[in-house]
């Protein structure tokens, strides 16, 4: 694995304070209803994120997940500006406003998706793996799931055959404690998620989600397996999320003690204190990044607001390849 | 009469139909301790216990599944899906298990079950989550099909459901929920199968059901100014179809417009338009106008999203030209 120096701790703390703001001002247009329908947020996963980054190879890995997916694809490349766009709805989105909040993909930088359906994205994070295998690409591909999702029978269906063929996949759980008002305890008779991995005889365990470093290593062991063709591997990561499932759950499944438990052990704050005793910035390099971060949001939003509609051609355009489908009219 | 929510117009009809059967409980995602992803549920826990009103995790395919095997051993269960975009999921479950069980084994089975659930579009939910298969589950022979557009409707066919002894999908909508209406105190059912004349008129018949009736309604009221006279008939049930109450509102003003939020091809409004034209073809002064979402999956921007519904413009427009006015 690459060192995890000086720079990779700036960047990390610069990043992930990126996304946390990102997120914080998502929720605040929505409240403004600039931005509708769901709005799912990370604060509290990003070491999930960071340390991935760090161990893949983003001139080839790919990575796909569910509907809490703003940041993923800002981290893999993407203009945040273009993200920000996509919840407005807005032509210049990632999608050109098509897909929304829960729908950001990125091809070019190989953030296949946002998607919406729980756990419909797990078979074809494997299909990917195994295109990239077909072609020998050497590619390696990150399939992202929540606690929720594992319950569902693709994951069962998915982990056998990926296991099976040894797919290039590192298929990777998200365990934040709960799937909208469900606790993991509430879903099954066993509460270490990674063990479901032992039935298929896949190598899997847990790792601290709170922390980039724990995050990377084992990434990069399980992405290192699967790029030398030994399969896939199945993570556990222990997190958890600071904000409602989205903009409408009470929380009352919760304490308020709770989630500041979690705040103690948050991964920005334990980088942060990292970057501060080993003295790799000081407290005023540290605002200066704070000011960039915020700056960059503003100028997100102000992109967001100033962006043109799409077209209303584009409904049509977008569905096929071919160019002159005949649509059935609906309205006169 | 009392006036309370669709919510609550659902969660009356569930509670009262398991306080008078025992073998009747209430499984699917959040229904109990979050009492619902809409409310619709609420209090049912605290009453009924966990035995009868179960969590389950996100797994539509197994707990549809549980919910029909269920019933072959003596219980009558009410499966919610958090969405019918969801049911897809479980969609092998209820096709090839609950609407064929009672055939297979040459009726030594019943499948007394209730699917449900809000469909179709709720906002800027994009496209997995606005869709309306009230059409695909009304093609399937075995199945019922039950699409309520008010409180008091909802009580009334859900408790018939309920105590129907055949597969029922009862579809409602994120944003019925909250609608307010008016319930008898006492108890009442409404039997499946049959329309409801929601206003009464004579220049032209408008056909919907489900949320989307309200654009006919706003439609209608704007019309009356203008002098024409609208019938809009609320289907309720779309599987078994009330055929009679369409062709005798089309007999007498000869003219039909079908609203329906589906996509257009081969759906509810084109099974109608097969039957009026087949069955009342001398009595038509004009070709029937369906109106439909676009032929394509829900967008989330909000200007697309827009032209992808129908509303109350589109109702009037096509009033005005089955009347070549
Ligand atoms: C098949 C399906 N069932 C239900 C839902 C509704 N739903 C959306 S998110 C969610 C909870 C998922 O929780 P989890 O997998 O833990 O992911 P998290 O939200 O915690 O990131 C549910 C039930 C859905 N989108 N798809
Ligand atoms: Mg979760």
């Amino acid at each position: 694995m690459q060192k995890i120096t000086k720079e990779v701790y700036l960047n990390w703390y610069e990043d992930m304070l990126f996304w946390r703001k990102f997120e914080d001002k998502l929720a605040a247009v929505y409240i403004q209803q600039k931005v509708r329908g769901f709005l799912h947020l990370y604060n509290g996963q990003e070491a999930v994120l960071a340390g991935a980054l760090h161990a893949m190879d983003l001139s080839k890995d790919k990575m796909i997940t569910a509907y809490r997916n703003h940041v993923q694809p800002i981290g893999m490349g993407v203009d945040p500006k273009r993200v920000m766009a996509e919840l407005y709805g807005k032509a210049t989105g990632t999608s050109q406003g098509l897909g929304g909040s829960m729908h950001i993909f990125s091809k070019e930088h190989g953030f296949y998706g946002g998607h919406g359906i729980v756990g419909g994205q797990i078979p074809l994070g494997a299909g990917m793996a195994f295109g990239d295998k077909y072609h020998e690409t050497g590619a390696v591909t990150l399939c992202y799931m929540g606690d929720g999702a594992v319950r569902q029978g693709s994951l069962h269906e998915t982990f056998n055959m990926a296991m099976n063929w040894k797919l290039p996949v590192v298929f990777v759980c998200e365990n934040n404690g709960y799937a909208m008002g469900t606790s993991v305890e509430r879903t099954a008779n066993h509460t270490d998620i990674w063990k479901l991995g032992l039935g298929y005889e896949m190598p899997c365990g847990p790792v601290d989600g709170m922390n980039p470093v724990k995050v990377a290593e084992a990434m990069h062991e399980a992405i290192e397996r699967a790029r030398r063709g030994d399969g896939p591997t199945f993570l556990e990561m222990k997190t958890y999320r600071y904000r409602g499932h989205s903009m409408s759950d009470a929380q009352h499944y919760r304490t308020k003690d709770e989630v500041e438990e979690y705040k103690k052990i948050d991964p920005i704050n334990q980088v942060k204190d990292i970057i501060l005793e080993k003295k790799y910035a000081t407290e005023a390099d540290i605002k200066k990044i704070d000011k960039r971060v915020k700056d960059l949001v503003s100028e997100c939003e102000k992109f967001a607001e100033e962006s043109p509609w799409p077209e209303k051609s584009l409904m049509y355009d977008a569905v096929y390849e071919q160019e002159d489908y005949p649509f059935l009219q609906h309205k006169l | 009469m009392k006036t309370i929510q669709f919510r609550e117009a659902v969660c009356e009809a569930m509670s009262e139909e398991m306080r008078a059967d025992d073998s009747i409980y209430l499984m699917g995602e959040e229904v109990a301790e979050y009492n619902g992803a809409y409310k619709a549920s609420k209090g049912m826990l605290d009453e009924f216990g966990p035995k009868r009103v179960i969590d389950t995790p996100i797994a539509e395919l197994g707990f549809a599944g549980i919910g029909v095997g269920s019933t072959m051993t003596g219980c009558r269960p009410i499966v919610e899906f958090m969405t019918f975009n969801f049911a897809l999921v479980g969609i092998d479950q209820i096709i090839n298990n609950a609407a064929k069980i009672r055939q297979m084994s040459g009726g030594q089975f019943k499948c007394p079950i209730v699917f449900r659930g809000p469909t179709a579009s709720a906002g800027q939910l994009a496209a997995t989550h606005s869709q309306a298969f009230e059409s695909w589950f009304a093609n399937t022979p075995g199945l019922k099909v039950i699409v309520p557009s008010n409180p008091y409707d909802a009580k009334g066919l859900l408790k018939s459901a309920i105590r129907d002894d055949d597969p029922v999908i009862f579809m409602e909508s994120e944003q019925m929920y909250g609608d307010k209406g008016e319930v008898p105190e006492g108890e009442y059912v409404i039997p499946i199968g049959v329309a409801d004349i929601k206003r009464e008129g004579t220049d032209v018949t408008i056909v919907s059901f489900g949320k989307i009736i309200k654009e006919a309604y706003k439609a209608a009221e704007e019309l009356e100014k203008e002098g024409i006279s609208c019938e809009i008939i609320d289907l309720r049930t779309v599987r078994p179809m009330d055929h009679d109450a369409i062709l005798n509102s089309v007999k007498k003003t000869n003219r039909l417009v079908i609203l329906e939020e589906a996509w257009p091809f081969g759906n509810v409004a084109t099974e109608i338009t097969y039957q009026v034209q087949s069955k009342a073809f001398d009595y038509l002064d004009a070709p029937i106008v369906k109106i439909n979402t676009a032929d394509t999956p829900a967008p989330y921007s909000p200007v697309l999203l827009e032209e992808w519904l129908p509303n109350s413009n589109d109702v009037i427009k096509a009033v005005k030209k089955v009347m070549y006015k």
